[in-house]
């Protein structure tokens, strides 16, 4: 594959520095969402104004997607998750624009977010229930341990690496998809497929929040 | 000429200077240099692009009968409760990306076997 040209770059050649192309983006999306945050937050009053009433359609409508899927403790977790959601979306949307790529699309950004989920729920789990946290391994009759436990720690493990992949095979495949048919059909292919690709941003943005929000209450709720 | 014959040469001068751009891709310059175009190579490019073409085409067949029962569950599901568009629609929304993943994990095979063959080291090449 022909090496990308890619905007941000040139920062890394002015600057000097020799990171891969999503890290570079990664910082783009942090400083983008922070000035958001930053301007919506600076005239905040009872009665919103526009910009501020988006901010809080978007944070609310998570709040309740969240308090639905999780119950009341789940609340506790909405600033991981908010960040998740509004990072992959936006990670996810960059590469859209011609001359940016998505820092989802690599599987190192992927695989730091699945390992944060992961111990996110073993430690809510081992809080929570202390050492009878095992009894969620164990299957319902103690003769079935030999075969609940190694099913359940695999299980287990495929988690992280479903979640990371799933991501970066639907983002990348995107990416690939735009550069096959920028080849083939230049001007008129790429519109139809850059709808799709932003509608499959959204749809693994909400798939990966959910998912998290479901192994996170999986590790709280009782034991069988 | 007419506004409508220019506009069509210029569509169809834009979709051919795309073929145009191709530039000569060092990797297959050094490739033919380096002989592995030889004929003893050949049977492993045939089955790296045979696998790569095979996994996907394999992959997308159960998944496409797996979406077509979802969607179809929750097409009956509205049907009969058309109140509950909302939340059918969110659930097989969830059950419709599952089951990509699955043909998602398949083109990830068949990307590692073409952009980032394992084996190419053992011919001496990247």
């Amino acid at each position: 594959m022909e090496h990308p040209i890619l905007f941000l770059d040139y920062i890394n050649e002015v600057l000097g520095l020799k990171h891969n192309p999503q890290v570079t983006y990664t910082w783009l999306i942090m400083i983008f969402l922070a000035l958001i945050a930053y301007i919506s937050i600076r005239k905040a009053s009872i009665v919103p104004n526009p910009v501020q009433n988006v901010i809080e359609l978007i944070i609310l409508g998570l709040g309740n997607l969240i308090k639905d899927t999780m119950g009341e403790k789940g609340m506790a977790f909405m600033p991981l998750l908010v960040a998740e959601a509004l990072f992959i979306f936006t990670a996810n949307l960059v590469g859209v624009i011609p001359g940016f790529s998505s820092p989802t699309a690599n599987l190192n950004t992927n695989a730091a977010m699945a390992v944060v989920v992961f111990i996110t729920t073993h430690y809510v789990g081992v809080k929570m229930h202390g050492f009878k946290y095992i009894k969620q391994f164990l299957g319902p009759v103690w003769w079935l341990i030999p075969l609940m436990l190694p099913i359940e720690i695999i299980s287990h493990l495929s988690r992280p690496l479903s979640l990371s992949v799933r991501l970066f095979g639907n983002i990348q495949g995107e990416d690939l998809v735009l550069l096959i048919l920028l080849f083939l059909v230049p001007y008129l292919m790429p519109l139809p497929i850059m709808f799709l690709m932003i509608l499959t941003s959204a749809l693994q943005t909400f798939v990966f929040v959910l998912l998290t929000m479901l192994y996170i209450s999986g590790a709280m709720e009782e034991a069988h | 000429m007419s506004k409508k014959l220019i506009v069509t040469l210029f569509f169809v001068l834009m979709i051919f200077t795309a073929v145009l751009a191709f530039a000569e891709d060092p990797a297959v310059e050094e490739a033919v240099e380096s002989k592995l175009l030889a004929a003893e190579y050949v049977p492993f490019f045939v089955a790296v692009a045979l696998a790569a073409a095979f996994s996907m085409g394999v992959g997308s067949f159960g998944t496409g009968i797996g979406m077509g029962n979802a969607i179809k569950g929750a097409v009956d599901g509205v049907s009969r409760n058309p109140d509950t568009f909302g939340r059918i629609l969110t659930t097989m929304m969830i059950g419709l990306a599952m089951i990509e993943s699955l043909a998602i994990y398949a083109l990830i095979v068949a990307l590692v076997l073409i952009f980032a063959n394992p084996f190419l080291p053992f011919f001496g090449v990247g």
